[in-house]
């Protein structure tokens, strides 16, 4: 909110556009989940996806770094271009996009491993292998996620000891340690308490200045929070995308209004 | 009615129509009343195999029984009262015994089944004695107790010993000792002599041993290179070697030979029940023992050491004497070979069939046929090890890699490697339905943690999904251990023995033998049980090796449950 961005609508602004979507439809078997959608992620803010429950918002998100993939059945159509590269179709290689493009799940899922693995996890993966760039590596991302304070004298105890709102940064911050450029939220704070939420939205606050941030969100509160950008989607479409003020202070569609007035859904 | 006053039908009125079960009271007490009688059932085997078990090892009392036989002469015997029965008095009457005494009155006699040893010498060497004839029990201070390396116990009175070195021509003979110094010294001698056998043992197994096996190696070597008529030099360096090689092991047998004169030549001379006097070469005493003197915690020990010898001695005497060691041996080498087999089989076919095969037809064909291969008679198994692996499997590396060694099979034949193999193969359903559950067990979003971070597929399984599926692994693990440690049958047909000449694991290269024959704890019971020449004296050993067999497989599966508990301990939170 303190660093709203001066300019307007995303769709204009396509020189600083991250992702970009074109078309883009998807069917779980032959489900349609996702109907055209045409929207661009601005580089360096936060965008918000809202809407009520099934209406593709997750699908979309798990588009982005193809995770839809794991899915038996699922067909996508249309075009996503990261940075001006097609990501929707092959040949790509998913786990370098996947790298590149972070994503943290709306519960918790730490490996049942130390707090320190965890975060070295992906540094290993990619072929890290000296100690001492790790060690710094992880110190660097347990700050990142404003973990490190509660957690630098026991990185050898079992990650999954935490309270729920630190596995939850531990997540953030196993998400960032191997730096992408684009960190996707699943719901990240659906399943912790008040303070935990405030402590995540916080960490969002600071990380949108080096970060691409796409977060789904059940929370309007947290969606006008967080945000620079919010799409409101209904049925596996946009009925309206804009400047998060715009959305909520403003909006164009009543659909819009009602929803976010807590009239609907 | 039900459904036309669903507003008035309540609870209360439905109760009312069908009788339910009010409280949960009767419900627990079942539940209760059956664990109940299984432990009984299970304490009550082990207490059974313990107290059965045990009599072998406890230093009971000899007594020296006075009697009168059939024929009305009076007879002496001494021996272990091994049982008391009673018998109906037809029945004693029927075998043509007359009643005398007390025991007219009642409508049964008490008989006694009496170990009076002493085979070869005094048969037989178990008798039955009517109490009713039995004219007075006694139980004499010197009445000793000679383990014999053959032919089983001995009953008698140490009456002499003779010198160690020139045999003795006389015979009998009596010494001028008092009983407690003769037999202080005969156990001196003992002492001596078990020391030299052992230096003798050790000679055999080690030395003679080894010289003898590179010895026939580089033989059949030199018999194939000339069947071949193969290069010159070879051939010359192998003739070296087998001469050289054959005087060496004719220095060692002269070491042997030499030990053998060492050993003790005097005698002891025993009398026996009947007065008759026997002789024992004391080279061919394992222990002399006088019970009947022991002080109960004289006899606790002998109880505790005679334990500890049945566990760390080989058997003698068709295996109805002496220790269990090298079955306890064969059984944990088999049983930790299968495990080594067994896991990384079961494992990797659990993953293709859970992470990677498309589930259809097949998969569910190949399911079906693995849950069946568990029910599949273990026999059958054993069939098919002595068909495919020793013969087929066996035969053709025998081929390959030994023909030097044929027409006598190395690999070709049962031995400890067809057997960790066929048993492998028999728990492999286990430790693949246990992997897949576990694997079933990780959640989604486990992996999809690790795919999410730009993980391939195979990295995520192997550092994430396989570290969290361990202890399940170690569950199969801990199940086929359980199903391999106590199965006979498939054993006997791939490579189990009676007796087995070596250990499968020796200090001569390659150190761990798997075409060896083996020995083992269930076969074991068996062969003792129902294959000795003397089944009243084996049947202690039954007991007692069966306790073996239950505490090695309880003591396999500990170990194997405190690592899966140490491995839980680290992945508890897993399924939260």
């Amino acid at each position: 909110m303190t660093e709203q961005d001066p300019q307007g609508t995303p769709e204009v602004d396509s020189g600083r556009a991250c992702l970009e979507m074109r078309d883009l439809s998807m069917w779980y078997g032959s489900e349609p989940a996702l109907n055209g959608i045409s929207m661009d992620v601005q580089a360096q803010s936060v965008t918000a996806f809202i809407g009520p429950s099934g209406c593709g918002k997750s699908s979309l998100l798990r588009c982005f770094n193809r995770m839809n993939d794991l899915i038996d059945g699922v067909k996508t159509s249309g075009s996503i271009k990261f940075y001006g590269a097609e990501i929707n179709h092959d040949p790509i290689d998913v786990s370098e996009l996947r790298r590149k493009i972070g994503m943290v799940f709306q519960k918790p899922n730490p490996f049942p491993k130390s707090i320190f693995d965890n975060v070295a996890f992906g540094l290993k993966m990619q072929g890290y292998r000296s100690r001492v760039e790790i060690e710094e590596q992880v110190e660097w991302a347990l700050k990142s996620a404003a973990l490190w304070d509660e957690v630098k004298n026991r990185l050898k105890d079992p990650a999954l000891a935490l309270s729920g709102g630190q596995q939850q940064r531990l997540v953030i911050a196993r998400a960032i340690a191997i730096k992408p450029s684009v960190l996707l939220l699943d719901e990240p704070a659906s399943s912790l308490d008040p303070i935990s939420t405030l402590k995540i939205e916080e960490l969002i606050h600071q990380l949108k200045n080096d970060y691409t941030i796409v977060i789904v969100t059940h929370n309007m509160q947290q969606a006008a929070r967080v945000s620079d950008y919010t799409a409101f989607l209904h049925m596996g479409e946009i009925v309206e995308i804009g400047a998060t003020d715009q959305i909520f202070l403003n909006p164009v569609h009543q659909q819009t209004e009602d929803y976010i007035t807590g009239r609907y859904g | 009615m039900e459904t036309s006053d669903l507003s008035t039908a309540t609870g209360a009125s439905k109760s009312a129509s069908r009788p339910r079960l009010k409280s949960s009271e009767q419900w627990i007490w079942l539940n209760a009343a059956a664990i109940g009688a299984s432990l009984c059932a299970l304490f009550g085997m082990l207490l059974l195999l313990f107290v059965k078990g045990s009599a072998h090892f406890w230093p009971a009392d000899i007594a020296q029984i006075d009697y009168t036989n059939t024929f009305g002469e009076s007879r002496q015997l001494y021996g272990r009262i091994i049982e008391v029965e009673s018998v109906p008095i037809e029945q004693f009457l029927e075998s043509g015994r007359s009643l005398q005494g007390a025991a007219g009155e009642s409508a049964t006699v008490e008989r006694w089944l009496v170990k009076s040893g002493s085979r070869r010498l005094n048969p037989p060497d178990f008798r039955w004695v009517f109490s009713a004839q039995v004219n007075g029990t006694s139980y004499p201070k010197d009445l000793t107790v000679f383990q014999r390396m053959e032919w089983g116990d001995l009953y008698g009175m140490p009456l002499a010993l003779s010198a160690p070195n020139e045999p003795e021509k006389v015979f009998p003979r009596t010494s001028s000792d008092s009983p407690a110094l003769l037999m202080e010294k005969l156990q001196r001698r003992l002492e001596q002599v078990r020391e030299t056998r052992r230096q003798i043992a050790s000679l055999e197994s080690g030395e003679v041993r080894r010289i003898s096996v590179q010895l026939e190696e580089a033989r059949s070597q030199l018999r194939f290179l000339n069947q071949t008529a193969d290069s010159i030099p070879n051939n010359q360096l192998l003739t070296q070697r087998v001469q050289v090689l054959e005087v060496s092991i004719k220095k060692v047998s002269m070491q042997l030979r030499k030990l053998y004169e060492n050993l003790d030549r005097g005698s002891v001379y025993v009398q026996l029940a009947q007065g008759s006097v026997a002789e024992i070469k004391l080279a061919e005493l394992y222990s002399a023992r006088q019970p009947n003197q022991m002080s109960t915690l004289s006899k606790a020990s002998n109880f505790i050491a005679n334990i500890g010898s049945f566990l760390t001695e080989n058997p003698r005497e068709a295996n109805t004497e002496g220790g269990v060691f090298p079955a306890i041996f064969g059984t944990v080498l088999m049983v930790l070979l299968m495990s080594v087999m067994v896991a990384p089989l079961g494992v990797i076919t659990a993953i293709y069939l859970h992470e990677y095969a498309k589930p259809g037809v097949l998969v569910s064909v190949i399911r079906i046929a693995i849950n069946n291969l568990a029910g599949v008679p273990s026999i059958v198994f054993g069939v098919f090890g002595l068909g495919f692996f020793v013969y087929f499997l066996g035969g053709n590396i025998d081929q390959l890699f030994f023909p030097e060694k044929l027409p006598s099979p190395t690999f070709g034949t049962p031995g400890l490697l067809w057997a960790s193999l066929t048993l492998a193969l028999l728990t492999l359903p286990v430790v693949i339905v246990s992997t897949e559950e576990g694997l079933t067990r990780v959640p989604r979003s486990m992996r999809e943690g690790g795919l999410a971070l730009g993980a391939t597929k195979a990295e995520t399984l192997f550092s994430i999904v396989l570290p969290a599926v361990r202890p399940a692994i170690l569950t199969g693990v801990i199940l086929a251990i359980a199903r391999a440690a106590g199965e006979v049958a498939p054993l006997m047909l791939v490579g189990v023995v009676k007796l087995a000449p070596a250990l499968a694991v020796d200090s001569i290269f390659p150190y761990l033998h798997l075409d060896r024959k083996f020995m083992h704890l269930g076969f074991h019971i068996y062969d003792v049980g129902f294959q000795s020449p003397n089944i009243e004296a084996a049947r202690p050993l039954v007991y007692a090796t069966a306790l073996v067999l239950v505490g090695l497989i309880v003591g396999l599966n500990l170990a194997a449950i405190t690592l899966r508990n140490r491995l839980e301990h680290i992945y508890r939170d897993v399924e939260t």
